[in-house]
């Protein structure tokens, strides 16, 4: 039976792992058929900020992965407003095209959902 | 003695930038580096509070942190100097010690 499932992001892109481990389980999740959102909330939303470039780091930059994902069939991407509105960055900001949510409608959006899963 | 502080902690995520900014004394400097570098954006409540900071410590950050982040076309506060590696191991030899605020 297909499940709504829910990957939250709340991490920053480069401080640690979490945003690139979550990225690869979307990516493996998605062969599996399941109703997926993915919802970016606090520093989550600096994932998706356009013009990384890690060249100079030596990490890898995974962000144009974002634009990607339509091909898996994962097309639901949330972020929340007052997340942005904290970092200064708004829509335009971003490297793919997203849906902004309010507080109350993330609320309902994680209301409901089979599963949450947390990065 | 003068201090170089730095920090790598995302502002929006963890208190090292907020407890830096109580304990750095007037002549030191504070340099951004890794998560931290998000504090170095205008518009932004800490941004304005770092920015303040500036009549009495010096502000830096690190490029290549900034450019990994997508960060590079964003305004940052006035104040602070974007350094490189090159920039950040001079600073280190400059003042009398390196604090890190992890």
């Amino acid at each position: 039976m297909e499940k709504k499932l829910l990957y939250l992001n709340r991490r920053a892109p480069y401080g640690g792992i979490y945003a690139q481990e979550s990225l690869e389980v979307v990516l493996i999740g998605a062969a599996f058929d399941q109703d997926v959102s993915l919802l970016f909330i606090d520093d989550g939303v600096l994932q998706l900020k356009k013009g990384q470039d890690t060249t100079g780091v030596g990490m890898k930059n995974f962000s144009p992965t974002f634009g990607a994902l339509e091909m898996y069939d994962v097309e639901k991407l949330y972020v929340s407003r007052e997340s942005m509105a904290a970092r200064a960055i708004n829509e335009r900001d971003l490297v793919v095209g997203v849906t902004v949510l309010n507080d109350a409608e993330i609320a309902d959006l994680m209301d409901e959902q089979d599963a949450v899963l947390s990065f | 003695m003068s201090i170089l502080h730095t920090v790598n902690k995302s502002p929006f995520e963890k208190s090292s930038l907020e407890s830096c900014l109580k304990y750095v004394k007037a002549n030191s400097a504070i340099l951004l580096i890794e998560d931290a570098v998000y504090a170095a954006l205008q518009g932004t409540e800490i941004g304005e509070r770092l920015g303040s900071a500036a009549s009495e410590v010096r502000l830096f950050v690190l490029g290549p942190d900034l450019r990994a982040r997508g960060l590079v076309d964003k305004p940052l506060i006035e104040t602070i100097e974007v350094v490189d590696y090159e920039g950040f191991v001079e600073l280190a030899a400059q003042y009398d010690k390196v604090q890190a605020w992890l």
